[in-house]
């Protein structure tokens, strides 16, 4: 099922086919192990085995003795570089982790790193790896974050004395009043489980010596944020910024895991500056098992008060938040970005916030697909399910009476945001009806009468969220140490081709496509006449780049504000030209042309290169063409949406089908809906996996024994139905285009609507919640345990 | 070092190849075919897919010097000069991509999934398709432009 495409005049609407798949279906494309550069050195990182350890002795002089080896270093040789990597300190008081390019007292996770071999072949150097002996006295681990609190517990960073990282609070209303007041309380502890986001390209790093050019090095890496990352690395490594270039090639997928400063590639740079030579890694999948950041990974105790008619009084929320070892570029802030989403679509007098950041010995963790919000949504969703079994309602109608209604918005929520847009309403109308909400309740009804093993739930979440991270300064109030700006530069070239720089950096989305789209309906130029330019600090030098579904709702505004001034200065020239007053120039569809007399006109084309021979522009007006601009967004943006999950549970085996998704997005104006239906898929796809497959376990030694794509169960084909989606359209008020972020959405959405749908067909066995994931020894389990009998 | 003669997209390569050099590396760094990815070390992700005398092969899972007297199809040589094959159109005609990366192997196991079975139900394409693995797409519009693919060549054939 698609959306109901209107027809469009404009190019923005259009379910236009990529521009980026020619090269992407015929294998012309440009990942970093594609990057071969003469005299190519290949590097390889020597991990830490054991989870914690001293560190008693890296003997290299066997490695160093190998075939093809270059040189073999140590933390020693990079002393200097053991600073904090962290952008993000959330409160006054955090104990603030270093994060060690090479390890050199202690290892604090299984895959830290203890020494880098460097060879002139990808096989040596692994080979030569395995003569780095490295004698380690292996410590008690901490791997369970309640346990890692307690008095006496192993120290991961012994300098803190604790490992209690920080705890941040945010109290909105007055809960306790609240709650005096409320017929109804419901308590739920919920593990939001560890996950490994696994892109399906691992993580590459090339480094080079740019030829040519005296003091700049060049490093080619697989990251969703190319210019934050060369700021960053200037400040660690002291490299001036100016002679780092940070390219962003091909990119084979994010979801968050892209969106870090990676030791790999602080160790790149140094490397390739040290030895003068390219220096070329590339992760294996086991490598990016440890190696790449985790996501996730919370117990939450929710409470939600309500009164006896199922008016919500209030929520409150405890969190611990396993930050791992160290502090990556948002590990303590990434729970935080769920703190004003635990109210969900609701209305409620009281929201109490508390969040503790725990130091364990394990991978540290950091934004994963929704960073925070899938984690508030999922509590949310579910104890608003548990909320309308307790009080005999049905879940849909508890949430009918609770959620802000179509003609309250623009409206402030408990925790302080105001939501511009939504329709609840009509999105879950929508989604009732494609789903068969009546009918299947009735099969329901009847499975549960005739004692069917195979019982039948269906899953509710109705969920928002925040993303298009956001006003500068919020983002400086909240203590992120960068802005939340977007810049685009658009170029009309001499030749009238036209060049669109942005300052997002795209690894899967299809920007190539959407910004033409939206460029082609401003300065009226055919999408094919745009080339999109980005994720290269040289030649796209501004930007914030791409996480947080940020890209469109932040970054499109700079794209349609920069076209609007290349147009202004267009119609300037063309005015001069035309001997008229810019007044009586009129633009439409890429031509300038005198009002009332539209032989008189100039194309975009001849404006270009008037404004490039620059003979005979009006005084006042510099050559060439362009617009620039860089935006601040008025807001966060909010999309929304309902999504239903029929479940079918085998009682006997614990054996979990999803036999139908249904999921109603509404993400404002679409730009390019097949892209954006796209992006609602991908989404679906990892939030049901957290549900159904996939966890990060680690035995009580710290080794992660999902350590492999083997263990690691990443659905296939097999594993996923085919989903019926659809979308309203309410237009964003705060966003001069009308959209929203679609990013995150899906894997936002997903999780909570399928595991309530299990609970709900075993309600009537007693069971009120099931581990994640809902693999058949874990429904199986939670059944048992209702039942009474040993779990 | 084996020496191998290998056809690689329509053309003999020759090599001198260490025994333990895997296929995928060999294509990839010897003779620069980096069309094809890599994704794993398992052999579990399907990124490597290419055609062994026209049947689906995880390059990853072979060594190169096992490809000796074969012929090799990887996503570089599927298309017929600029005619792109009926799967490849299909792809982009479905949006059955983002990142593009298990691209190159999901083509080429669903060009070998569609000659063994040029007419495949929805569960026969899943099920089909196993062991590639795709973290973008959530797999609906793959499995939608096999299905595309498959009414095209069909339609071409009949
Ligand atoms: S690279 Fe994963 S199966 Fe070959
Ligand atoms: S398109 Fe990105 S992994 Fe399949």
């Amino acid at each position: 099922m698609t959306a109901t495409i209107e027809p469009q005049t404009g190019a923005i609407g259009r379910p236009i086919k990529r521009k980026e798949d020619a090269r992407l279906l015929t294998g012309k494309t440009n990942w970093v192990d594609n990057i071969q550069l003469p005299g190519t050195l290949y590097v390889h990182y020597v991990r830490s085995s054991v989870a914690h350890a001293r560190i008693v002795r890296v003997d290299t002089t066997a490695a160093k003795a190998a075939d093809g080896v270059v040189a073999v270093y140590t933390g020693a040789d990079f002393p200097e570089q053991a600073g904090s990597t962290c952008v993000w300190p959330v409160t006054d008081d955090i104990k603030m982790s270093h994060y060690p390019a090479i390890c050199t007292d202690k290892v604090l996770y299984a895959g830290d790193v203890v020494a880098v071999v460097v060879a002139t072949d990808k096989y040596l150097a692994a080979d030569a790896g395995d003569l780095v002996d490295v004698d380690l006295e292996p410590l008690p681990a901490v791997v369970d974050m309640e346990e890692a609190l307690k008095d006496g517990a192993p120290l991961v960073h012994e300098g803190f004395g604790t490992n209690h990282c920080y705890t941040a609070t945010m109290p909105c209303g007055d809960y306790a009043a609240a709650k005096a007041k409320a017929d109804v309380v419901v308590k739920r502890r919920f593990i939001n489980q560890r996950l490994i986001p696994n892109t399906m390209e691992p993580r590459a790093v090339v480094a080079a010596p740019s030829v040519g050019m005296a003091d700049e090095i060049a490093v080619w890496t697989s990251t969703q944020i190319p210019h934050v990352l060369r700021v960053v690395l200037a400040l660690l490594t002291g490299v001036p910024e100016n002679n780092i270039r940070v390219i962003a090639p091909d990119v084979g997928g994010g979801f968050g895991v892209k969106l870090q400063i990676y030791r790999e590639e602080v160790l790149g740079l140094l490397l390739a500056k040290k030895l003068g030579r390219p220096v070329k890694w590339v992760e294996t999948r086991s490598e990016h098992m440890v190696a790449s950041h985790h996501g996730r990974d919370q117990i939450q105790d929710i409470e939600i008060a309500a009164t006896s008619d199922g008016t919500i009084l209030g929520v409150d929320v405890k969190l611990l938040a396993d930050m791992g070892a160290y502090l990556q570029i948002i590990t303590p802030g990434t729970p935080l970005l769920g703190m004003f989403m635990y109210s969900g679509i609701y209305k409620m007098e009281a929201l109490n916030f508390e969040c503790t950041g725990v130091y364990t010995n394990k991978t540290p963790t950091d934004a994963y697909r929704g960073a925070g919000r899938p984690e508030a949504t999922f509590a949310i969703e579910r104890i608003v399910d548990e909320l309308a079994a307790e009080l005999g309602m049905e879940p849909m109608e508890l949430r009918k009476k609770n959620w802000i209604k179509h003609e309250e918005f623009p409206y402030t929520q408990i925790a302080g945001l105001t939501y511009d847009t939504g329709n609840y309403e009509a999105a879950t109308a929508r989604a009732m009806e494609l789903f068969g909400y009546d009918e299947l309740r009735a099969e329901q009804k009847a499975r549960r009468e005739s004692g069917d093993k195979v019982q039948l739930g269906l899953g509710i979440s109705t969920f928002t969220e925040m993303c298009g991270l956001a006003p500068s300064r919020t983002l400086g109030a909240l203590k992120y140490a960068a802005g939340g700006w977007e810049h685009c530069t658009i170029r009309a070239l001499p030749t009238g081709k036209i060049e669109l720089i942005t300052g997002t950096s795209p690894h899967g989305q299809g920007h190539e496509t959407a910004w033409s789209q939206i460029a082609s309906d401003i300065i009226g130029v055919p999408v094919e006449d745009i080339e999109v330019v980005h994720g290269d600090t040289g030649r796209a030098p501004l930007g914030m780049d791409t996480y947080g579904s940020r890209s469109l709702a932040v970054g499109g505004q700079a794209i349609k504000v920069a076209g609007e001034r290349l147009v202004e200065k267009a119609k300037l020239i063309a005015a001069h030209q035309l001997e008229v007053s810019p007044d009586d120039i009129e633009f439409k569809e890429g031509v300038y042309s005198v009002k009332g007399d539209p032989e008189k006109h100039k194309t975009l084309g001849e404006i270009s290169w008037a404004a490039f021979a620059a003979h005979n522009v009006p005084d006042g007006v510099e050559p060439t063409l362009s617009g620039e601009a860089t935006v601040d967004p008025q807001d966060f943006s909010y999309p929304h949406g309902t999504h239903l999950a029929a479940m079918e549970v085998d009682t006997e085996t614990g054996k979990v089908t999803l036999r139908k998704y249904v999921a109603v997005d509404d993400c404002g104006v679409q730009v390019n809906p097949l892209i954006v239906e796209g992006q609602v898929h991908g989404g679906l796809a990892q939030g049901i996996a957290q549900a159904l497959y996939e966890g990060a376990l680690y035995d009580a030694d710290g080794n992660l024994l999902t350590g492999s794509m083997g263990d690691y169960l990443l659905p296939s084909a097999a594993d996923l139905p085919s989903f019926i989606t659809d979308r309203t359209v309410t237009p964003s008020t705060t966003h001069p285009l009308g959209t929203k972020g679609i990013g995150e959405a899906g894997a936002i959405a997903s999780t909570p609507a399928i595991i309530n749908g299990i609970v709900d067909a075993l309600r009537p066995l007693g069971v009120n919640d099931v581990f994640m994931p809902a693999s058949p020894q874990n429904v199986w389990r939670a059944i048992q345990a209702a039942q009474g009998g040993a779990a | 070092m084996t020496h191998i003669d290998v056809t690689v997209d329509g053309i003999t390569r020759h090599g001198d190849v260490e025994p333990r050099r895997l296929l995928v590396h060999w294509l990839r760094e010897d003779l620069g075919l980096v069309g094809t990815t890599v994704g794993c070390d398992t052999s579990n992700c399907g990124a490597c897919t290419v055609l062994v005398d026209g049947r689906s092969v995880k390059s990853c899972n072979m060594l190169a010097v096992q490809a000796d007297g074969h012929e090799i199809t990887t996503i570089q040589g599927l298309a017929d000069g600029d005619e792109w094959h009926p799967v490849q159109k299909a792809f982009k005609e479905c949006h059955g991509l983002q990142c593009g990366y298990c691209t190159p192997g999901m083509v080429m196991a669903s060009v070998d999934l569609l000659s063994e079975n040029p007419d495949p139900t929805e569960e026969e394409i899943r099920n089909g398709l196993e062991g590639n693995l795709c973290r973008c797409t959530g797999y609906h519009n793959i499995v939608k432009a096999v299905a595309t693919a498959a009414a095209e060549m069909k339609g071409a054939s009949a």
